[in-house]
């Protein structure tokens, strides 16, 4: 069958429903949370118009529960999906560890929001980003397309690596705004995305498992390198199911950072998510009017892409790093693990850390002009300012 | 030993074991026992959902299982969730759940992870109405991480963080009704249970996996450990547990209450009976026990008017 897409303008929360849809997710499990919630709603309406079969919808009492319910999913064998955002994510956190400590390969949304207090709906990445070190794959969209797209090719990932995948969207910039998707047929889908054939499963009476028993000291250590290894795996993965795409949709995935202007750039914008969406239009606008500069949108931050952040890093002079989260105590969160990357190889280039967006802060063209002046400056001095800049700040 | 199929059949308790030996529980552990007579009853076909609890340990540590049925070991307050996943992943493969061939979904779970950190996964597992069934073994403290009070913990008990002392500082609560607030989701099926009395518990496992729909168990589970009693002791206290009164054993089915007392003539023995067994009530002046004394017979008024009116 040759692929022609299906475009439809939809909300970036509705790419996630209609990729989870198309994914044939057979149990979701989840709790109303603003600005999730019309993914669930949208995928409560595919089950009420009876466009979806075999979806078991579970709407638990907590994202918890959520999160719990997904895991016990998995486990008996099921394609398991859900969605959160900020304080919801906050409080699956435990599980989230037990998902990944389980090998289970549970695709969710995360639609990144500000965490609370002050009370914010708002876009910021420090939600999914206080959840590195749980095991979880992490993907972070542009856009609509790129929700979409990433549903479906975490699912696939996910069930190749055992390991949770983490799909992340901005709040509001991309969940509620529509834009055009290329949805793609649903035999095309099923092509890319065969049933999930798990190793194991619950359902195995005549070979009864026992998942998550106690590990001794001598055995539990094992059991993380496992998890390690499954993580560092991943990164072959995610490049070849990345080209598979391309390859049968005409998007590729294949680079973990993507590159945008890159090749004879003094210095590039380094970010995540929807804010790169700006920094590209701004590139534009920057080379026209004379700067060499590009970007560099990471859209994998775990597995982190080590060695092409190295490639590029040894061809530049300066990389600002835009971090829409923050680590209180230290700075912003890719920058401090783009420079830890860094420390051990000859690439050294002038980095600097723009803290920008947090709480849904606007972050414009004319602000990445900004920032552009700024790290000239810079280079140009060959030191810098302050290494993490507060720039929006009411002085 | 072999036991003839035609023997096999006569017996009240089944003959199958799927409860392997050489389990890590103490003792005269009653959790032991009544997990044992819950793979008895339910076979291999049974899905068991356990979060931390004393069964976390009794089940073996990796690579081993003491269990010969498919077990998820769970975080301590989900087993509710996780029950009402593994139910839905079945529905949607189109397993057949329930019934004598069909899939068993159960939670295994203590009093801690129940009445206390659990309870709010368990009460979304009983209104969302899962096919499946929860049991609350019942050794009314939080016995594996050493022997902490429970809201399950009975007035005036020591544990160690009721440990008594110059202060008197014992539990000062009575026993959380856990049952009743399970009742009060309006479930089809919910009952007591005990160790002491194994075929009544073995016809209640049967009844819940003809009933669609959620149901519980509270399976009163003797804890020699942390009850500070003797060993040999287990099925004697579950026993005057219900003579007394203290655990009655009865069934909620589809709003009706009925009460299944082995003695139902039998007025309930004295509260001290079951009391003067263990260490853990030593410390209980005349005053506390007359205390947990009224407290026993007015529950125990209140459930025998609620299978009058309700029956």
């Amino acid at each position: 069958m040759e692929y022609k897409p299906i475009r439809k303008v939809v909300s970036g929360n509705y790419a996630a429903a209609y990729a989870a849809k198309h994914a044939r997710v057979e149990v979701v499990a989840a709790y109303p949370i603003t600005p999730q919630t019309s993914i669930i709603e949208k995928i409560a309406e595919f089950i009420a118009n009876g466009e979806v079969e075999n979806l078991q919808y579970v709407p638990v009492e907590s994202e918890h529960s959520a999160m719990a319910a997904c895991i016990g999913a998995s486990a008996a064998g099921a394609r398991a999906f859900t969605a959160t955002s900020a304080q919801g994510l906050a409080l699956m956190h435990e599980m989230l560890h037990w998902a990944a400590g389980a090998r289970l390969p549970i695709v969710m949304v995360d639609v990144n929001r500000a965490m609370a207090p002050p009370w914010s709906v708002w876009d910021d990445q420090t939600d999914s980003l206080a959840q590195r070190d749980t095991g979880w794959l992490q993907f972070y969209a542009e856009n609509n397309q790129e929700v979409y797209d990433g549903v479906l090719m975490s699912f696939k990932i996910a069930e190749t690596v055992n390991l949770p995948a983490m799909v992340i969207e901005s709040a509001f910039i991309l969940s509620h705004t529509y834009d055009v998707v290329e949805m793609i047929p649903q035999e095309l889908v099923d092509e890319f995305l065969p049933p999930r054939k798990p190793l194991y499963t619950l359902t195995d009476f005549d070979n009864p498992i026992s998942v998550g028993a106690l590990g001794t000291p001598a055995d539990y250590y094992e059991f993380r390198y496992k998890i390690a290894k499954a993580m560092e795996d991943a990164k072959k993965v995610i490049r070849e199911v990345g080209k598979e795409f391309g390859e049968r949709f005409g998007r590729d995935y294949s680079q973990m950072i993507e590159l945008y202007r890159t090749e004879d750039a003094d210095f590039v914008f380094m970010g995540m998510g929807s804010l790169m969406g700006t920094v590209k239009q701004a590139v534009d606008i920057l080379r026209e009017e004379g700067y060499k500069v590009g970007a560099a949108k990471v859209r994998w931050f775990r597995p982190f892409p080590s060695e092409e952040l190295y490639e590029l890093a040894k061809n530049v002079e300066g990389i600002a790093v835009l971090d829409r989260n923050f680590s209180f105590g230290q700075e912003g969160i890719l920058f401090n693990e783009a420079k830890g990357v860094l420390y051990n190889t000859d690439a050294h280039p002038i980095m600097k850390n723009y803290i920008v967006g947090l709480g849904g802060r606007d972050f414009t063209v004319a602000d990445v002009k900004k920032i552009a002046e700024n790290m000239k400056a810079i280079i140009d001095k060959g030191e810098l300012d302050v290494e993490v800049d507060w720039y929006h700040l009411k002085r | 030993m072999q036991i003839p199929e035609n023997v096999k059949k006569r017996l009240s308790i089944p003959a199958d074991e799927h409860f392997y030996a050489g389990h890590t529980a103490c003792q005269g552990c009653g959790a032991a026992l009544g997990l044992r007579y819950v793979l008895k009853t339910y076979g291999r076909k049974t899905i068991f959902t356990i979060p931390a609890c004393c069964s976390t340990i009794i089940a073996g540590p990796w690579p081993y299982s003491t269990l010969d049925a498919p077990l998820f070991h769970t975080a301590f307050e989900t087993t509710g969730a996780v029950m009402g996943g593994i139910e839905a992943a079945l529905k949607a493969k189109g397993y057949k759940v329930k019934g004598e061939d069909g899939v068993m979904v159960v939670g295994w779970a203590g009093d801690g992870g129940t009445a206390d950190i659990g309870l709010q996964a368990l009460s979304g597992f009983l209104e969302r109405g899962h096919d499946a069934l929860y049991i609350m073994y019942d050794n009314e403290a939080y016995m594996n991480t050493g022997i902490q009070r429970s809201s399950s913990t009975p007035y005036g008990a020591w544990t160690t963080n009721t440990p008594g002392g110059k202060k008197h500082f014992l539990e000062k609560r009575h026993k959380k009704k856990v049952i009743d607030i399970v009742i009060a989701h309006e479930i089809p099926y919910a009952a007591t249970a005990s160790v002491a009395y194994p075929e009544d518990f073995i016809r209640k496992l049967k009844k819940a996996r003809e009933i669609k729909g959620p149901s519980f168990i509270q399976l009163f589970a003797p804890c020699p450990t942390g009850w500070r009693a003797p060993t040999d002791k287990s099925i004697e206290l579950a026993r005057l547990a219900v003579q007394t009164a203290y655990f009655p054993l009865f069934e909620y089915e589809n709003g009706k209450y009925k009460i299944n007392m082995p003695s139902p003539k039998k007025e309930p023995k004295p509260i001290e009976e079951f009391l003067k067994l263990q260490g853990r009530f030593k410390y209980m002046t005349q005053e506390d026990i007359e205390s947990l004394q009224n407290w026993v017979l007015r529950e125990w008024e209140k459930l025998k008017k609620l299978a009058e009116v309700f029956g």
